[in-house]
């Protein structure tokens, strides 16, 4: 119980700071990644093969250099022995492991993917869910300034809070630990969705507004046809935000709640001591976070290029 | 009619942190149903004050304005404007800009082929056809502007509210539009308040030309009637002894006989 209690307090204390400080400025550093991959192809098109195949390697040589300057410190570090495995001996357990990733022993005992696919419905809930509640909220906030000055206060003082500790509530409530943690996902992500929607709202031009107002619009059309694509840019960092909290955040609520996802499945290594599956499961969680936010960048790339 | 438009004793008045400002008062002006009205002045003189009053985004602090006999209450598609950024939502192409105002006039009335008639009918109106279904950011400056002016007239406003329409665009191209508008005019007949400060402009496209004093609390300084004969032709017009006159008269008003507040500015 009290190892439980000191991952509780590492968790709480530093994933709010991580996800502010991290996610947000490294999203434009990844969009102008993104073009840079973009203007090569369109210049490439009389250029030879071997060029654009020198360029590829020119942008893939520093991430591989990292990765194995990684790789080879963590080797390094290892070489005597000791509670941590090197990188060899995990890559041994990945083979093992990612050999058969959908086996399904029983509640306690599923595959590396069972528990993957269980965190990201998790999360999947939750997410959506806060967004249900999280965007229209967020409209109506930056639309009417009372609802705003009544709502924003609350929101200054929930928002530091750590998800985690809104579990007990979700226990309380809901009597059972999945929905308790799919409360927790709902809790931190909704957050970043009503914040950027409403600041979207509040920065809609005033020319198009004042375009609403000459035509006479309806309120329908003022928010399908001007609102909606204005603020969209803003929501999409918002989701992007959000999922990248909630992707923190499951892995701890799960260590916590127990079942089958991947931070339960990290706690029950801990317990049987396979360190190996530990660190594998560092870099399954860090490339599924990789993935859902790059996704999410594609997303909002394609929506607001049609938009625009 | 005479008194299409009537604007009685209006005043304006706006609250800053430093109290109150008066923009405006006594403004009393009356547009006839077809005219072209061009309100002329230095910057700050409220003359876009006097024009979002006009459109109803604005309401008056004091005074009041009819439009067809009824008060302005609030902005409306009867009195349609052309935004001096052309304000075109850059989510829609030319052709669904045009059609989202088409359809919220005549849409209760009329069928979906007939709204897209009409908003066809505007768009070649301003002889832009070819880029109806491009984005605004596709197009030009001087394209952007000729869209919102068809979006405007697509509405077929009682007045059409135009505030420095040309005023980001190059000479050539404003001089293009200006003779656009012109054709525009003489087949809709419709009736203009055109904000601008570009005395040419104002000679070449009016019937009345409203001069403003200088602000703060800026007034009707004069009104020039132009009586130029139509259609006009800027290259005729350059050695019309009555076009050279008008002009004239405008410019003494702008830096001679407002010219002192522009120096305290300055």
């Amino acid at each position: 119980m009290s190892t439980t209690l000191t991952m509780h307090g590492d968790f709480s204390g530093k994933t709010p700071v991580d996800r502010e400080h991290t996610t947000q400025p490294a999203a434009p550093a990844k969009d102008t990644t993104m073009e840079k991959t973009a203007t090569p192809a369109v210049a490439s098109a009389g250029t030879p093969f071997a060029e654009i195949l020198g360029a590829a390697l020119r942008r893939a040589l520093p991430p591989v250099l990292g990765l194995l300057l990684l790789v080879g410190i963590w080797y390094v570090a290892t070489l005597k022995g000791g509670a941590i495995p090197g990188p060899v001996a995990v890559w041994d357990a990945a083979t093992v492991l990612f050999a058969d990733p959908f086996y399904n022993n029983g509640p306690n005992d599923q595959g590396i993917g069972w528990n993957v696919l269980s965190s990201l419905q998790r999360v999947g809930i939750g997410f959506g869910l806060a967004a249900l509640v999280g965007i229209p909220l967020g409209f109506m906030l930056g639309r009417f300034a009372f609802l705003a000055n009544m709502v924003n206060p609350l929101i200054s003082l929930l928002r530091p809070v750590s998800p985690l500790a809104w579990l007990p509530i979700g226990l309380l409530v809901f009597q059972k630990a999945d929905p308790a943690a799919t409360w927790t996902i709902f809790i931190c992500s909704i957050w970043p969705m009503i914040m950027n929607t409403a600041q979207g709202v509040q920065r809609v031009p005033q020319d198009y507004l004042n375009v609403a107002r000459v035509l006479d619009l309806s309120e329908w059309k003022i928010v399908t046809k001007i609102l909606f694509p204005a603020v969209l840019p803003y929501m999409l960092t918002g989701i992007r935000l959000s999922i990248g909290t909630a992707w923190l955040v499951i892995v701890a609520a799960e260590m916590l709640t127990g079942g089958v996802g991947i931070g339960f499945w990290v706690w029950d290594e801990w317990n049987n001591l396979k360190v190996e599956h530990i660190i594998i499961a560092i870099f399954i969680i860090g490339i599924v976070g990789l993935i859902l936010e790059q996704a999410l960048i594609l997303l909002a790339k394609k929506l607001t290029k049609e938009a625009a | 009619m005479e008194k299409f438009v009537q604007i009685e004793k209006v005043g304006q008045t706006f609250d800053t942190k430093k109290g109150k400002f008066v923009a405006l008062r006594d403004i009393d002006l009356s547009l006839k149903q077809g005219e072209f009205v061009a309100l002329i002045g230095h910057s700050g003189c409220g003359k876009s004050t006097l024009l979002n009053l006009i459109a109803g985004l604005t309401r008056p602090t004091t005074g009041v304005l009819l439009c067809d006999g009824r008060e302005i209450a609030g902005p409306g598609p009867e009195r349609a404007v052309v935004f001096q950024n052309h304000s075109l939502l850059p989510w829609l192409t030319c052709f669904e800009n045009i059609y989202l105002a088409v359809e919220r006039v005549f849409g209760q009335k009329e069928g979906k082929p007939k709204l897209k008639a009409r908003t066809q009918a505007a768009i070649e109106l301003v002889g832009l056809a070819h880029a109806a279904h491009k984005y605004p950011h596709e197009i030009s400056g001087g394209m952007k502007q000729r869209v919102g002016i068809a979006r405007a007239l697509s509405m077929e406003p009682k007045v059409l509210l135009m505030d420095e329409p040309f005023g980001a665009l190059d000479a050539l191209t404003r001089a293009k539009l200006q003779d656009e508008l012109m054709k525009i005019c003489e087949q809709t007949q419709a009736t203009v308040v055109m904000v601008t400060h570009d005395v040419d402009e104002a000679v070449l496209l009016s019937d009345r030309i409203v001069m403003m004093t200088n602000g703060p609390a800026a007034t009707i300084g004069e009104i020039l009637e132009v009586k130029l004969p139509r259609p006009r032709d800027r290259l005729v017009l350059a050695h019309d002894p009555a076009y050279i006159d008008c002009r004239a008269a405008v410019l003494e008003f702008l830096y001679e006989k407002q010219a002192h507040v522009e120096k305290q500015a300055a």
